[in-house]
């Protein structure tokens, strides 16, 4: 890269290998004082301990190895309490703004009418659902948990990548990150006031109670459901699953009957309240979306309709992660929260649009494209990283499907120290907070999951290219 | 508890069984096989039977032409092909304990996982006799750390249970097959009774089922065919014996009746079982037909454990 990136430890300017900035100081001398055998020992003994608790992930498209672990960076990445502060502020309006847009796309349509988004990209999106329309969800609430990715260029500059509506992942890590660094490092813990995360799956679980439909009783029952053991995210699921206390579900446990979910159990079937699905849209149930669909319970859609079982996140909530329809969210947010965005946009060309197409055009080599529907970082052109014949194929993808992409100027994203092959050196980092949006409060657990791209230069975080994870330390004090 | 987490931990702790069992089945036929020539009289059927009482001959077939220690510790111990050879039952139990990872502790999930893990060491590698006899004593002590882990870790309740019953289940279909493959070793005919083959046969079986030191500690006499039989099939001290399995089968089975305030079809049959094993006299067995009495066993055996899929598993 040309372009310095803005380091988390040394702030800008990280070429002066004495600068540090103050929550990294004690870090700092920590690297410096260690010998390189006590970490290579130490990460061998992260490995180890990853390897033995089983936290895997299948990558799609893997022959070799279905189950493969997430590399793991013992050097944390630390948030100032300060920073911290702000990106609560931005994430919890951001998240209700989202909320707002998606009961209105669903419901009054008001968004539309007053012209702050297209019609045809709400209407003619793959992940608008129609079935949404006939009815409202309880509370009113649409986005429960959700994972909001923020890059980093400068000392206060912030900005949302992407927001994860649908079904975000990762929040596994989050946790047992902190479990490996907690046994590797307590004295380093000691030198720190870090902010607990591990509550997160009791705030989790008084989210998931809180959305219980009115037919529920006093004590509702929560269920995980899962695609099942073949999906990448398996582990996750019965890793919260264990933490909630909840059972974990397949479709084919789970039955309806007059219009109720119920499971099945050894004491005969017992009705089910909230759903924490970990499923797709498109799999929840055979008889409304994919009829080839294995993974989904017949007649959920409609005991969904009747009201009788809350499903977290809502159905349809894809369209707000859609990239094009991110273009328009600082505008989304001033019209239903009428202030003005905490968190900023990435600037984006939509390439739907003529005198965009154009410019994305002419400058792909200094541009990301991304698919508008895509995630883990699949189909997406790094422009200043691709050769020749790869900017050649993406101009004829786009000049097909222009609708289909998005293009953001290549950011300077933050890097942080990580322990590469060479010894230590900076990497780029993103930030992926969770945001749990229950009936009676927003809940954010103060810390997040930090990906990590592991090769030099590379801005590609996503675990499925290859990215790492590292702890996420915020500071009490 | 759902069904299907029921139905996991029944099928993990059956499949960590049956791999004990053919490494015992593998471990005793290398034993009879390294016997000098005249003892065997040189038509040793060691391999044909460790093949009928541990795996599927036709499936056998189907992939090897000779029966031979070769093809058939292949067969039994790596083979993919075959559902029950150890390799394919540790994989199945890791898949099964993987979908019930929280039904599981810690403990033990690493003894699976660990033992899936350390598998690899093992499969697609030509192992000399040594290194076979050593994956073979690994494999004992896989099922020994399961158990060992469930019996140490788990809360009593009906995870414990199922967990329980899949074990003993297992195990009393797998002393039946030994006893269902070799019962004619054990039956009385004229040849020179108490000949040094017939006593390599009968301890083998105890071998089989690491009953061998045991047996005179039950008896304190020499080995003879009648108690060989009455040891692994009603007496109640030897783990393995059809009347121990189904006294721990009946016990947990009552827990669970309790537990859920239901008795079902599954209890009634395996009180049944234990009645008629407890009623039996080894004598009276053989003079009705001792094939009969395995063959009936293994019959009902198997619809004591589809009464078990059909009241909980299923749902």
């Amino acid at each position: 890269m040309a372009v310095t990136a803005f380091d988390e430890m040394n702030g800008i300017g990280a070429a002066d290998p004495a600068a540090v900035r103050d929550a990294y100081g004690q870090l700092k001398s920590w690297l410096e004082s260690t010998p390189p055998e006590h970490f290579n020992t130490r990460r061998s003994q992260a490995e180890l301990l990853f390897r033995r608790i089983g936290i895997t992930f299948a990558v799609y498209g893997d022959n070799e190895s279905t189950e493969r672990l997430i590399p793991f960076d013992i050097i944390p990445r630390v948030i100032t309490k300060p920073e911290w502060a702000f990106l609560e502020r931005g994430l919890k309006q951001r998240v209700t703004a989202i909320n707002l847009f998606l009961k209105d796309v669903y419901g009054a349509q008001d968004c539309i009418k007053a012209g702050i988004i297209p019609a045809d990209l709400v209407y003619r999106n793959a992940h608008y659902r129609m079935e949404m329309r006939s009815f409202r969800v309880p509370h009113d609430l649409y986005v429960h948990i959700a994972g909001i990715d923020i890059v980093r260029t400068g000392e206060n500059d912030f900005f949302v990548l992407e927001d994860n509506a649908r079904i975000p992942s990762g929040v596994s890590y989050m946790l047992e990150n902190r479990e490996v660094m907690l046994r590797l490092f307590p004295d380093l813990f000691s030198k720190h006031r870090v902010a607990p995360v591990e509550n997160y799956p009791d705030a989790l679980l008084a989210t998931l109670r809180s959305l219980a439909p009115s037919t529920a009783t006093r004590d509702p029952t929560v269920v995980l459901l899962t695609p099942g053991r073949f999906n990448s995210a398996f582990y996750e699921h019965s890793f919260l699953a264990d933490k909630l206390g909840v059972e974990l579900v397949e479709a084919s446990d789970l039955f309806t009957k007059d219009d109720v979910v119920y499971m099945r159990t050894t004491e005969g079937p017992r009705r089910v309240d909230v759903i924490y699905r970990r499923l797709d849209d498109d799999f929840l149930d055979p008889l409304v979306f994919r009829p080839d669909s294995v993974l989904g319970v017949p007649g959920l859609m409609n005991a969904y309709e009747r009201g009788s079982v809350t499903l977290a996140n809502a159905v349809g909530t894809g369209i707000s992660d859609d990239k094009a329809v991110y273009s328009y969210m600082p505008e989304i947010v001033k019209f239903f929260t009428g202030e003005e965005p905490i968190l900023h946009n990435v600037p984006t060309y939509r390439c739907r649009e003529k005198d965009a197409f154009a410019y994305v055009m002419d400058n792909l080599s200094e541009l990301v494209v991304k698919e508008v529907n895509g995630s883990g970082g699949y189909g997406m052109l790094v422009g200043p990283h691709a050769s020749k014949r790869e900017l050649d194929d993406f101009a004829r993808k786009l000049r097909h499907a222009p609708d289909g992409f998005i293009a953001q100027p290549t950011l300077s994203l933050s890097t942080c120290p990580t322990f590469v092959a060479s010894g230590v050196a900076p990497r780029h980092v993103d930030l992926r907070p969770f945001v749990l949006n229950g009936a009676d409060q927003i809940r954010i657990v103060p810390g997040g999951l930090t990906r990590v791209a592991l090769k030099e230069g590379s801005l590609v975080v996503n675990s499925s290219q290859g990215g790492g994870t590292k702890d996420t330390w915020v500071l009490d004090a | 508890m759902l069904s299907r987490t029921a139905d996991n931990l029944f099928w993990l702790s059956r499949y960590v069984e049956r791999a004990d069992f053919v490494a015992r089945i593998l471990d005793a036929a290398h034993r009879f096989a390294s016997l000098p020539t005249n003892y065997d009289g040189g038509e040793s059927n060691e391999w044909d039977s460790a093949l009928a009482s541990a795996g599927d001959p036709d499936a056998f077939k189907t992939h090897y032409s000779a029966v031979n220690a070769d093809t058939v510790c292949d067969f039994l111990a790596f083979s993919p092909h075959n559902p029950s050879s150890i390799r394919s039952c540790i994989e199945a139990a890791r898949e099964n304990a993987r979908s019930v990872r929280t039904a599981l502790t810690t403990e033990m999930w690493d003894a699976i996982n660990g033992a899936w893990l350390e598998l690899r060491n093992y499969a697609g590698k030509d192992l000399n006799r040594d290194e076979f006899g050593r994956f073979l004593d690994w494999v004992k002590t896989v099922s020994l750390t399961f158990d060992g882990s469930a019996f140490r870790t788990m809360l009593r309740n009906d995870a414990f249970w199922f967990t329980r019953l899949g074990t003993a289940v297992e195990r009393a279909d797998n002393t039946a097959r030994i006893l269902d493959v070799k019962y004619q070793i054990l039956l009385p005919h004229d040849e020179t009774v108490g000949g040094s083959l017939d006593y390599f046969q009968w301890t083998t079986i105890l071998r089989e089922v690491s009953a061998f030191n045991a047996y005179h500690w039950v008896y304190r006499e020499s080995i003879k065919p009648l108690l060989v039989a009455d040891l692994l099939m009603l007496n109640k001290q030897m783990p393995r014996s059809f009347a121990n399995c189904y006294g721990v089968i009946v016990e947990y089975l009552d827990l669970i009746a309790d537990a859920y305030g239901r008795r079902g079809p599954s209890q009634r049959l395996a009180g049944n079982m234990l009645a008629k094993l407890e009623g039996e006299d080894i004598d009276r067995v053989f003079a009705s037909g001792l094939h009969e009495f395995v063959e009936a066993f293994i019959a009902e055996n198997n619809k004591v454990g589809e009464a078990i899929a059909k009241q909980y598993l299923v749902g």
